[in-house]
């Protein structure tokens, strides 16, 4: 059942996916100031939203976790923390790409950024953490302590920066600045991309936290065997 | 109150144990000095950008030598199995983070003291003429690493790479505090006026403290009983 | 009034593996149960349990009626594990003025004291532990555990690396304790030792009770009839 769930899943986004890059590059036309490079928002823009998304549902998973104790969402937080910290990087890299091709620099101190790299800091560690424990009741526990106060200190550096530097272009989602700030079409595939590269994301969870869940299975089979 | 006091006996206990062998702030000074030593060689103390940067070092170095304070924080109760029984005890998971916590708290603003006097002395820095703004930057700051410090501590306790996670977690997480710290002392140093911008920075200091030490009572209780 | 321990259907995991299965077991007031069973079987991760010092998934735990992480549990109890949990850098009358502060004794200064002259170590109050020889020390980690005359104690092994004075003093300090009508857990390799002192036995294989019951006179005569009588076949 849950095969068919991820191949569905993985079909349905490389078609959509399939469609909305044959719209990016072949039907949509360039932006009147940036040219060319702006096609990278549409996969700039979606993977950082599934990131930051994504620690928070695993901030949700490790509270879950911390109060029933079911493996599950321990397992299931580990593999979203996963996921997102790739499209963290994701967004990262073309962020950094766009910038140096319109700004002429790699990199610079936003909010925005510095939150993005804050938090591939912060739950690198938290990947480092798992590696390092063996036992999985206390791996589970320690980590879900660690993705707590992970995210916490990620909504504070993203306030506190947010006060103060904002080189970063503004919002540009209609539902935030009420619309005109992006051509309408513009702004549909980038929805439209957002659902693939989310589905995509979600497939990807879902067989890496079969992943986790068998090499647990694994390790409670070899402390059987050993007790014996 | 009870939990207070019961904090400050787990202090107290840990600047006796720090006071008779002086392990953790030896080495934390020695490095401090050596840090700043070599940061002297690197930015040319009396460069204009490198006044303007003062902060920016000097919190470096609290950071670093100060991972040499927090990192044996929980790691003296391993032997002979001490925090067994301490947590067999009645006291409490949370008095005994915030006991290490103030314990990290009293080293490391000892630290601070003696490095702000070779700082003073290697880049000619007049860090006494606000005392009073200086003291209380100093102290939200240090509490906010003492916190994150000590619960890190706990948390990584008997994990067999104790010494390699303890920084790999904590100075990401840090990061908002020592920007705020940096900025504030940034201008004291410089003899600038406090403006609203590090007023905001200041709160910045606060809201990190509130939140740090009150997710770390809450969660004692989890990390340590394990 | 509640009994002094009380476990129903506990279950202990590490990941999937279980270290307790289903683990029913009541020690009644005043009574002095041996915890017997092999390495691994699961009798340090149950006292850790009763101590309060590890979590359990499934089933109940009481210490008189709390749970055994409840404050007021824990103040009842006095744990001895392996290690001796002492301060090496402090001083043997630094380190019982600690723990008594810590189990909130009133006037602790009397008391540690007493308890400095009751394991002969008040010669030496002042002297750092790391200079205290094996025997020294474990007396002053006896001190540690029953310095705030717990109503439970439970000891891990206890008799394991003690010296022969060491061994005294604990005897007495149990017997004391039986006598006040304080509840003893001890679990233990050394049977013929541990049978001589207990009311009570519980046999653990494996993380599950295989017997628990009044410590007869047979036992005492023929301590390997438990093990032949309740464990699987196939243990030596």
């Amino acid at each position: 059942m849950r095969e068919k769930i991820v191949i569905g899943l993985v079909v349905a986004a490389a078609l959509l996916l399939a469609y909305n890059l044959y719209q990016i590059f072949l039907v949509l036309p360039d932006e009147a100031l940036q040219g060319a490079i702006y096609r990278i928002i549409f996969f700039h823009v979606p993977a950082a939203i599934t990131g930051m998304i994504g620690y928070f549902v695993a901030l949700a998973l490790s509270v879950l976790y911390l109060s029933s104790g079911n493996f599950r969402y321990d397992s299931l937080a580990a593999s979203v923390v996963e996921v997102s910290l790739v499209f963290s990087v994701v967004n990262i890299v073309t962020g950094s790409i766009w910038a140096r091709i319109i700004w002429g620099i790699w990199w610079t101190w936003d909010y925005r950024l510095t939150s993005a790299l804050v938090c591939v800091l912060i739950f690198s560690g938290y990947l480092m953490l798992r590696r390092g424990i063996d036992e999985p009741t206390q791996r589970a526990r320690l980590s879900s302590a660690l993705c707590i106060f992970g995210c916490i200190d990620v909504v504070i550096v993203w306030k506190s920066i947010e006060w103060f530097r904002t080189q970063h272009p503004g919002p540009v989602l209609s539902i935030r600045t009420g619309g005109g700030n992006i051509d309408p079409a513009m702004e549909h595939m980038l929805y439209m991309n957002f659902y693939a590269i989310l589905m995509i994301a979600v497939a990807l969870v879902l067989i890496r936290t079969r992943q986790e869940a068998t090499s647990r299975e694994i390790d409670s089979l070899r402390r059987l065997a050993n007790a014996a | 109150m009870r939990s207070l006091r019961q904090a400050l006996f787990v202090a107290g206990k840990d600047l006796a144990i720090e006071w008779r062998t002086k392990e953790s702030l030896n080495a934390a000074a020695a490095f401090a000095v050596a840090i700043l030593l070599l940061f002297s060689f690197a930015f040319d103390p009396f460069a204009e950008s490198t006044r303007e940067t003062a902060g920016g070092l000097l919190w470096l170095v609290f950071a670093f030598a100060g991972a040499l304070v927090f990192n044996r924080g929980f790691a003296r109760e391993l032997p002979n199995e001490c925090l067994d029984a301490l947590l067999s005890s009645p006291l409490s998971a949370a008095s005994l983070l915030l006991g290490k916590a103030l314990g990290n708290f009293v080293l490391l603003l000892v630290l601070e003291l003696i490095s702000l006097f070779v700082f003073g002395i290697f880049y000619d820095v007049r860090w006494w003429l606000h005392p009073l703004n200086l003291a209380v930057v100093c102290a939200l700051a240090t509490w906010g690493i003492s916190i994150v410090g000590a619960v890190f501590g706990a948390l990584t306790v008997n994990l067999r790479l104790r010494e390699l996670m303890l920084p790999v977690i904590i100075y990401p997480l840090l990061i908002p505090l020592l920007i705020a710290a940096i900025e504030i002392t940034g201008t004291l140093l410089a003899n600038r006026p406090i403006t609203a911008y590090e007023l905001l920075w200041g709160r910045v200091l606060v809201v990190f403290d509130v939140i740090f030490t009150a997710l770390a009572m809450a969660l004692a209780e989890t990390i340590l009983v394990n | 009034m509640p009994p002094a321990i009380e476990l129903e259907q506990v279950w202990k995991f590490y990941g999937d593996y279980a270290a307790l299965r289903d683990y029913t077991l009541t020690v009644s007031e005043g009574s002095c149960c041996a915890l017997l069973g092999r390495n691994g079987a699961g009798k340090t991760t149950l006292l850790r349990i009763l101590a309060g010092l590890s979590p359990f998934q499934r089933g109940s735990v009481r210490v008189f009626g709390e749970l055994p992480r409840a404050g007021a549990a824990r103040r009842q109890v006095g744990f001895l594990g392996h290690g001796i949990g002492v301060y090496e850098d402090l001083s043997a009358r630094e380190n019982l003025s600690f723990f008594a502060r810590i189990a909130e004794i009133g006037s602790p200064r009397g008391v540690v004291d007493a308890w400095l002259e009751r394991v002969g170590l008040a010669r030496v109050a002042t002297m750092p532990v790391r200079q205290f020889s094996r025997g020294m020390r474990q007396r002053l980690a006896l001190a540690r555990t029953f310095l705030h005359s717990p109503n439970v104690l439970l000891l891990d092994e206890p008799f394991t690396s003690l010296d022969d004075r060491a061994i005294a003093t604990l005897g007495e300090l149990l017997l004391e304790a039986r006598q006040r009508g304080a509840t003893i857990v001890l679990s233990t390799h050394q049977i013929r030792e541990a049978l001589a002192s207990a009311s009570h036995v519980a046999l653990i294989e494996n993380g599950r009770l295989r017997y628990a019951g009044e410590r007869t006179l047979e036992m005492l005569d023929d301590p390997g009839l438990l093990y032949r009588l309740h464990m699987s076949p196939g243990h030596a």
